[in-house]
């Protein structure tokens, strides 16, 4: 652990945004994570995708210090996440300054995790007022042009329950890019969508990073793994199988395994039309 | 006259229609209102000619002066002992929620111990803490016991420390019933700990927290007449010392028992206020889930 983060800080002037060494995490006995490796510079989309159970929510989940991690260790710019220099060796950061790490990363979660109690503006500009120190007022406007960019401007004043799924997670993304975080983290956000409602989602998801956001998604939408992320991490027990590329991940993919998961996908593929219709 | 007869006597002559069918004729409910009806005016009677009731003795008292700050004793101990029991229990269930072994383990034992002691006991035994305890010192302070101990301040520390424990187990349920993913979520905005609990979960825990509160609010007005036994002139106190020189105990008590009706009723109604408030953006007995995967816009 001490090597990989003295490496690290040696790299500052070429440093990715997120970088994780040989993160470990384990839960009793079971081994969710084995010695993940990662890398995500500027304005770069990585999709990592792979089987259920296979540790990829888990990886995005210990980036944003959602989870401890048990070995390795990770990096946003080349800050040390969750951990000091302490004498000499390493202990863990106080509450107060994992929330400020937190700060400058965005996430999005599976199940929206929207707050039902506020409405759609409050969910989005609490957290710039509040956390952030912005004027209600400032945030008030971005909120406003974000709500218009993922097409809910009508929605302002709703209480998230009465929103479909689709436009629930709309909303949770217009959330999380709020505060201009330097990546977005989304954890599986089309997986409790109905199929109807999953292109609107991937759509502005498809928007965002066309605007330059750096993002890492797990997902198991393999059309938008291709068409929009710029690589593809392939994950299975915990452990990075492989990665590449987009177009060479799908057209060429070198292990067994990846080739026996791309198979199992491609009977059930969604119309890339599906995407447009959206859009327009 | 039955439906039979009105019905088509074959199935497609008529058009059936919901809107316009009559509802049944159901002997059985009538007989029941009858009964009710009989066994009411019954009572009523009973109660307004039985000269043992003695109403004219208890219009007369119902405002009577020792009537009246008896019952204010009795609200002013309800409210300061459910303030206090909430501010106590808030902190013990958010320590039994704790982490950190030793604190949950102190507060699960406070819990334990003050939800295990009878309220009564309880009274009895902060009456009588100068036996045990016949000096508290602070520094160089120092105070006799027997001083401090009066019925109000025995009162107060024992029905707020019986209710801290229960609204403990409240509010400790109250913060469990809020999905994890909310605690996630706000920890993801770069909430700290203490801004996810007070503008996040404790919001939310709310709706489940108040209407068991709203219970043991009522609970503790009716609870605070056991503090008759430490000669604390609450309102059954006061009724109790007028019947004992005058011996019309069945109209006074009558008057303590109007006096607990009208606050617990109107006590009720507030409850219900507060809970028609919280469940703003809420849709009845629909949980996120379902609701959130039906996909469908209201």
């Amino acid at each position: 652990m001490t090597q990989a983060m003295t490496q690290a800080t040696a790299q500052a002037a070429t440093e990715p945004v997120i970088r994780v060494h040989g993160l470990r995490k384990q839960y009793g006995d079971k081994v969710a994570l084995d010695g993940v490796d990662l890398e995500v510079n500027e304005q770069e989309v990585v999709a990592v995708l792979g089987p259920s159970g296979s540790g990829k929510s888990t990886l995005v989940r210990c980036i944003h210090q959602l989870e401890t991690i048990d070995g390795g260790a990770m990096f946003l710019d080349g800050e040390l996440l969750g951990y000091e220099a302490h004498r000499g060796g390493f202990r863990t950061l106080s509450e107060s300054r994992v929330c400020v790490q937190r700060r400058r990363m965005g996430m999005v979660f599976q199940q929206f995790n929207l707050f039902p109690h506020w409405t759609v503006l409050k969910n989005i500009t609490e957290a710039a007022v509040s956390v952030h120190g912005q004027t209600r007022r400032q945030a008030d406007e971005r909120a406003r042009h974000l709500l218009d960019r993922v097409g809910l401007s009508d929605k302002a004043d709703a209480h998230p329950r009465h929103l479909s799924g689709g436009q629930q997670q709309r909303v949770a993304i217009a959330r999380a890019v709020a505060t201009r975080p330097r990546v977005v983290l989304f954890d599986e956000p089309t997986s409790a969508l109905d199929p109807e409602l999953v292109g609107e989602v991937l759509q502005v998801m498809k928007d965002l990073a066309e605007t330059g956001m750096t993002m890492v998604v797990v997902t198991h939408e393999m059309e938008f793994a291709r068409d929009v992320a710029d690589r593809c991490v392939f994950m299975a027990d915990g452990k990075v199988v492989e990665e590449g590329p987009s177009d060479r991940f799908f057209s060429d993919p070198r292990s067994e395994r990846l080739r026996a998961f791309l198979s199992r996908y491609s009977g059930e593929r969604r119309s890339p039309v599906g995407l447009q219709e959206v859009s327009s | 006259m039955t439906a039979t007869d009105t019905l088509p006597t074959r199935p497609d002559s008529v058009r059936p229609d919901a809107a316009a069918a009559r509802p049944r004729f159901r002997p059985g409910r009538l007989a029941s209102v009858v009964a009710l009806a009989v066994v009411a005016v019954l009572v009523l009677l009973w109660a307004a000619t039985n000269p043992r009731f003695e109403w004219p003795v208890v219009a007369d008292l119902m405002f009577d002066p020792s009537v009246m700050s008896g019952l204010a004793m009795t609200l002013f101990l309800t409210v300061v002992c459910m303030a206090l029991g909430t501010a106590i229990g808030t902190a013990a269930a958010a320590g039994q929620l704790s982490d950190f072994g030793p604190v949950r383990w102190t507060c699960q034992l406070y819990v334990g111990l003050l939800r295990g002691v009878p309220p009564l006991v309880q009274l009895i035994f902060w009456f009588n803490l100068a036996y045990l305890v016949p000096r508290l010192s602070v520094g160089f302070a120092s105070w006799s016991v027997n001083d401090l101990i009066t019925p109000l301040t025995a009162a107060i520390i024992g029905l707020s420390l019986h209710e801290s424990a229960y609204m403990a187990e409240i509010i400790r349920a109250g913060i469990m019933s809020v999905d994890s993913g909310q605690r996630d979520a706000a920890r993801a905005m770069g909430y700290s700990g203490r801004q996810t609990f007070w503008k996040v979960v404790f919001p939310q825990a709310l709706r489940v927290i108040v209407p068991p509160s709203g219970s043991q609010f009522i609970a503790l007005l009716k609870g605070t007449s056991l503090v008759s036994v430490i000669t604390l002139t609450d309102l059954l106190y006061s009724v109790q010392i007028i019947y004992g020189r005058t011996y019309q105990v069945v109209p006074l008590l009558l008057v303590a028992v109007i006096w607990y009706l009208i606050v617990v009723t109107l006590l009720t109604l507030v409850q219900r206020r507060i809970e028609r408030r919280l469940s703003r953006g809420y849709d009845r007995s629909t949980s996120t889930r379902a609701r959130s995967l039906e996909g469908e816009p209201a």
